[in-house]
């Protein structure tokens, strides 16, 4: 087994209630029981974490102090945006800022939270990330999680622009498993958008092991936004798991571009009638990246909709999964589904295992799935180049234009300019490296 | 202009063109007409430089250079343009964008600075009136979705844009209305310059009531059997292309 079992000793704070120091031992023993999944495991075919396990990360280290100079290249929108700063774990209260949120609303360190006022977060943590699949690496974070962030909105309020949480991995800090770990709670028809942005401060091995439960009461919209671009060496895992109550809607978006090991879960249950989902993602790994999308929607109850975009490119040995599973339960009649995953492949070493799985036992559903790989087309490079746009440009707008439109779906303007700016550099890094020959191929 | 001497060339290993010489003048129009599945698109598309197409034999030289040896986009940057018969989808490239890659692609080439957005939008405001179309076409994606009137007068749009020395319309005729079809060849025609050429590939005569020919080619075969003057086309109008073909048949 594996050498990542040292930290995982619980550490409750002395200050948390009894339900959390239990959920912290049960996250224990699940993560002692289970270990971490292997190849064997059907959820985890494509991708392997034995390198996490090898790298054996004791838990991170508190981090010399913060200034506003070194988060300031990972800001992005308003200045004006309530923002949480997390650094290994630990929260910043200097770099962040609370301010302009609704009469009621708790956003702020989870930790804060369990001291103050557990009773309003014990019905969600723990509750929702229960999962088989993910439990170990659940389990885990549950016994070893310091901090994180918790958004708490009684019905009715709406927060109007994205809390931004910025965790910052900083490797300076010698250690490094860091496991965040998150709860938002939407009373009936709030509005939340929370963008999580995960970065490095310094090059060097390090473990982020995230987990945000999210419920959603009637009627509340939640936007998730994920942004993953930790540094080369890094291993990344997250899990999202959303539960949706009649009328609800979540946005999801995963934008993971850093990290040599990534595994990203996004989970949600469609509840209630009514309840309805987006999921969408772009992923892009180049050098030898390993980049894993797993999705799960569960329709639970009748007129739901989910809908599931998610699209890679891959470039050098870079490696993209993609498992989609929609479940349809027999309670689940009128379903509306539609799930497509998109890759492009930039180079001949690059690859992709795409799954998408849907299972369904209801009668009456509309349900597509569909999945392609492949490499730029040919013809709308040659009418590029017939209007002479030379052939690197071409290749850079095309492959520029194969994404972008997944990212219009964000809904903050300010968001989707911040990322196509991280897609446009990406490109250009990736075209200077060389993208091989040219591959002619008959239209 | 242009000096094309028994070209030959084969798309997956067919031979398509067998042996094809035409000579282009500046300020001339030649029109090209000729059955489905002759070879016109084929000879469009050689010129422009398509990959699909392995050029087997024959020379291509354009205003003194080698256009078989060019990149398509050198080609392009040169004065060479293309009205693709089957204009291209382009989804999540906006008209503006792509027009002004284009643009400057040009401008870069022959040492000039690139044209700022605002600058290029003025450019666009006059092109787009030549085509009698509204700016909201330039924030659409290129050809995406577009009607197939809409592509080609797309393509005529990006003519006047990039304005060419030597400019190839293969069927931009195609499925016009006669108001389409009016607007195109009233465009076609304001580009046409002293020191420039038009070969307009066509399957019917009533595109050159509106851009009178110099010269009338009929392609059957993969080979020019027949050139004349613009009566030529009248001819064709009348008789058909079988009376041509035969021959061609008999000689083959
Ligand atoms: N890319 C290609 N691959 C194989 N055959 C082709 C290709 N393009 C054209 N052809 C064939 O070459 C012949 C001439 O086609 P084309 O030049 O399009 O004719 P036209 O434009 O005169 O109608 C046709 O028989 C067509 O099927
Ligand atoms: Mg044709």
């Amino acid at each position: 087994m594996t050498a990542t079992r040292t930290p995982v000793a619980p550490s409750p704070r002395p200050t948390e209630p009894g339900w959390v120091a239990e959920l912290r031992r049960e996250g224990a023993a699940q993560f002692e029981g289970l270990r971490l999944p292997t190849t064997r495991d059907e959820d985890w075919r494509f991708t392997d974490l034995s390198p996490i396990s090898k790298a054996a990360l004791g838990p991170a280290r508190v981090p010399g102090a913060l200034h506003d100079a070194d988060i300031a290249p990972f800001l992005f929108g308003h200045a004006e945006w309530p923002r949480l700063v997390f650094a290994n774990g630990r929260y910043q209260p200097s770099l962040s800022k609370l301010t302009g949120l609704p009469a009621g609303a708790r956003v702020g360190p989870l930790a804060e939270l369990l001291a103050d006022a557990p009773g309003l977060i014990e019905g969600t943590l723990g509750k929702l990330a229960v999962q088989p699949a993910a439990s170990a690496i659940v389990g885990q974070n549950a016994s070893a999680f310091v901090d994180g962030y918790a958004v708490v909105l009684p019905a009715g309020a709406t927060v109007d622009t994205p809390i931004h949480v910025l965790f910052v991995a900083d490797s300076r800090a010698p250690g490094g498993a860091v496991h965040p770990r998150n709860v938002v709670i939407l009373g009936a028809n709030a509005v939340a958008s929370v963008v999580e942005s995960f970065v490095t401060l310094a090059e060097g091995v390090a473990l982020t092991n995230t987990v945000t439960e999210a419920s959603l009461a009637a009627g509340a919209r939640f936007d998730h936004c994920k942004i993953q671009r930790e540094s080369a060496q890094a291993f990344h895992l997250a899990t999202l798991e959303v539960r949706q109550e009649r009328d609800s809607y979540l946005n999801s978006f995963s934008f993971a571009q850093g990290a040599a090991l990534s595994r990203t879960n996004i989970y949600t249950t469609l509840a209630g009638p009514g309840a309805h989902a987006t999921l969408y993602g772009l992923y892009l790994a180049e050098g030898r990246q390993h980049v894993d999308h797993q999705t799960r929607i569960e329709h639970a109850a009748p007129d739901c909709t989910s809908w599931e975009v998610y699209k890679g490119i891959l470039d050098g040995h870079g490696h993209g999964v993609f498992n989609g599973k929609v479940y349809v339960q027999p309670e689940a009649q009128k379903t509306d589904g539609k799930q497509t995953n998109k890759n492009l492949l930039l180079s001949e070493t690059a690859k992709v295992d795409t799954k998408p799985q849907l299972e369904i036992f209801a009668d009456d559903v509309k349900c597509t799935h569909g999945a392609t790989v492949g490499s730029l087309d040919a013809l709308p490079l040659f009418y590029c180049r017939s209007r002479g746009i030379p052939e690197a440009e071409a290749r850079t707008l095309l492959t520029y234009a194969f994404a972008a439109d997944v990212l219009e779906e964000i809904r903050s303007r300010p968001v989707v300019d911040y990322l196509e700016g991280l897609m446009r550099e990406w490109l250009l890094t990736a075209g200077k490296r060389g993208r091989g020959p040219a591959r002619k191929e008959a239209s | 202009m242009l000096e094309i001497k028994n070209l030959t060339a084969t798309a997956g290993g067919t031979e398509i063109l067998r042996g094809i010489t035409l000579s282009v003048k500046a300020g001339e129009v030649h029109a090209i007409m000729g059955p489905n599945g002759s070879g016109k698109s084929t000879l469009a598309q050689v010129l422009a430089g398509h990959p699909a197409y392995e050029v087997t034999g024959g020379s291509v030289i354009y205003q003194g250079q080698d256009l078989l040896e060019m990149e398509p986009e050198v080609r392009a940057q040169a004065g060479v343009f293309l009205a693709f018969q089957y204009p291209v989808e382009i989804p999540g490239v906006t008209n503006a964008y792509f027009l002004r890659a284009a643009y400057n692609a040009k401008r870069t080439a022959a040492g000039l600075e690139e044209l700022d957005p605002m600058d290029f939008l003025d450019l666009l405001e006059e092109k787009l009136k030549l085509v009698e179309w509204g700016p909201e076409i330039m924030s659409r994606a290129v050809n995406a979705g577009f009607s197939g009137g809409e592509k080609k007068r797309n393509e005529i749009l990006q003519m006047a844009v990039l304005e060419p020395s030597l400019a190839i319309l293969d069927e931009t005729d195609s499925g016009l209305d006669i108001d389409a079809l009016k607007i195109v060849a009233e465009g076609v025609n304001s580009l046409r310059r002293a020191d420039s050429a038009t070969i307009v590939v066509t399957h019917y005569q009533r595109l050159l009531n509106h851009i009178v020919p110099d010269f009338v080619h009929v392609l059957a075969g993969g080979r020019i059997v027949k050139s004349g003057g613009k009566e030529l086309a009248l001819e064709l109008e009348a008789r058909g292309y079988e009376w041509l073909t035969e021959v061609e048949g008999a000689v083959a």
